[in-house]
């Protein structure tokens, strides 16, 4: 009863495209403002909560494990560990990438290795395949390279490099 | 609460590229269900549909579309938890039943992956934060392999042990007709095949499906009316933990672990590794059959990787895992996927899984998925 066809065959059938003319404008909240600001000002900036200490970043105006307000503003640093990376030969719409683009996440001071959740950030990083291959980039402290020109987006961050 | 068992399920073949639409792919699902279970539509009080995201169908508000499926003037609802949607819709449907509330629930997966274009890749990318992850332009599979990484990290695990996993399952799937992926293929041919998101290769993934999954949830006195081997649910667990996925240990699936430990108290297990005799974890990626493993408590964090080298997760071995083939093997239509594994525990706890049969006589089963931005779990304990 089920029908499952070729690919050849989906050459022959009409196709009719259409595309909705959608668009949206994101309210980025207090948090997420105020962190953008704070990547056009060159700083990485957080949300603590004073009651079990957690740090947010990106900020989050309240604590999701007290259920509380955050309280304040906190600078965090622009350095920190590696926790993993990864090497993309395919683009977002799976097209063959001939360089790889490296990414990854980053746990960012102050924390502590054990921690189960922390100030994190997911970025580019900026080291070769092989370093990624060797899982040697993992563990590493590295730190944010600043764009000159910022215009308040996480672009604003080049990539994150090895000190 | 009510004790609540299944008496009917049924599946489409998953295949990439159906000519059947989505209607009629969950429609055969569910007339399948329904002639298992021996029952006619009329039968049925109520409706659960399950179906991950509109987008992979193309189809705007996919719960009411396919209520045309069996739901139609019906107590109907959908379910949606990303990939961890095919066993909440089993867990929807039980708590119909054990809440009082209806006596005989068709539960209906359905999802096709293969219309998005240019790749169902693209849809995912509308999953991340629009703000601070869409700009680096970020494909499903990067999140995946950044996991992977971390696990492999965290606990010294290699890439040829985690191939295992594909290896294992798509021969499984050898023995399910409905598969799409089966194969025997070596640990070789999952490191050779080509590298899509280091340490990610194509065969450590499971392939672009469409497909559906149709169970029938009755009340005790039905059920023992309708079969003389009844499968029961006795646990069913679901949480969901944040989506700042950058700022977590994600060596570690510490939602699963939340939901496994709900469903098994209800069904009263104390030790997971002794107690589960089959078990279908999540493995839309052959680590995180490893991972959800050990999420599960049947294996210690960093272990599943040497349990199943040692052939523990076998057919033949003491702790059956994926018997069906999994995603890896049968195929990831993604809500189909989970409610599949769901009812591949159900069979093999009736005693009807054919040549997927384990070889081991079977009282406790688990199925599992998992979803949305890594940080939804479903679980559910089934017994005969
Ligand atoms: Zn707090």
């Amino acid at each position: 009863m089920e029908t499952p066809l070729k690919k050849e065959e989906l050459k022959e059938p009409i196709t009719i495209s259409y595309k909705p003319y959608a668009k949206y404008e994101y309210s980025a909240g207090q948090s997420i403002s105020r962190y953008l600001e704070g990547l056009k000002e060159g700083k990485i900036i957080g949300r603590k909560c004073n009651k079990c200490g957690r740090v947010y970043v990106p900020p989050k105006m309240y604590c999701e494990d007290c259920f509380k307000p955050t309280d304040e503003w906190v600078e965090v640093k622009d350095e920190g560990i590696v926790e993993t990376a990864v090497a993309s030969f395919i683009s977002w719409t799976r097209e063959r990438l001939e360089e790889p683009g490296i990414v990854g996440t980053i746990r960012l001071f102050p924390s502590k290795e054990n921690d189960y959740v922390f100030p994190g950030v997911f970025h580019r990083i900026c080291c070769s395949y092989d370093e990624v291959r060797n899982m040697s980039i993992i563990g590493k402290r590295v730190k944010a390279v600043w764009r000159s020109e910022r215009k308040g987006d996480i672009d604003d961050i080049e990539c994150f490099k090895v000190i | 609460m009510r004790k609540v068992g299944i008496i009917g399920a049924g599946l489409t073949l998953f295949r990439r590229r159906m000519l059947e639409t989505p209607q009629e792919l969950a429609y055969i699902a569910a007339s399948r269900a329904l002639d298992e279970a021996g029952l006619e539509l009329k039968d049925i009080d109520c409706v659960v549909i399950g179906s991950a995201p509109d987008a992979f169908d193309g189809i705007h508000m996919k719960g009411e579309y396919l209520a045309k499926a069996g739901g139609e003037r019906k107590m109907t609802s959908r379910v949606y938890v990303g990939g961890a949607t095919g066993v909440m819709t089993a867990i929807s449907a039980w708590y119909h039943v054990a809440s009082g509330l209806c006596e005989k629930v068709l539960a209906i997966a359905e999802e096709k992956m293969s219309p998005a274009r240019p790749h169902p890749q693209s849809v995912f990318k509308y999953i991340w934060d629009p703000i601070t992850e869409k700009p680096l332009n970020p494909n499903l599979i990067w999140i995946f392999a950044m996991e992977m990484h971390r696990y492999m990290a965290k606990y010294g695990i290699k890439k040829e042990d985690i191939a295992l996993v594909s290896v294992k399952n798509k021969r499984n799937a050898m023995n399910n007709p409905y598969a799409q992926a089966a194969a025997n293929i070596t640990v070789d041919d999952v490191l050779n095949s080509e590298v899509l998101v280091w340490p990610v290769n194509r065969l450590d993934v499971s392939p672009v499906s469409d497909g559906a999954a149709a169970m029938v949830l009755a009340t005790e006195d039905i059920v023992r009316r309708y079969t003389d081997t009844p499968v029961w649910i006795e646990g069913v667990g679901w949480t969901l933990d944040n989506t700042s996925w950058p700022g977590r240990e994600l060596a570690y699936p510490r939602y699963l672990e939340n939901a496994a430990r709900m469903a098994y108290k209800m069904a009263k297990i104390e030790r997971p590794d002794k107690e589960i005799d089959v078990v279908e974890p999540y493995d839309p990626f052959d680590y995180k059959e490893l991972h959800h493993l050990e999420g599960l408590m049947i294996a210690k964090k960093g272990e599943a990787p040497k349990l199943l080298k040692e052939g523990v997760f076998d057919i033949d071995g003491d702790i059956p895992s994926s018997p069906s083939g999994g995603l890896l093997g049968v195929g990831n239509p993604i809500a189909a996927a989970g409610l599949m594994k769901t009812i591949s525990i159900y069979w093999q706890l009736k005693g009807t899984a054919g040549k997927m049969q384990v070889k081991k006589p079977v009282h406790t089963g688990v199925a599992q998925a998992w979803g949305d931005l890594m940080q939804a779990a479903t679980v559910i304990v089934m017994r005969n």
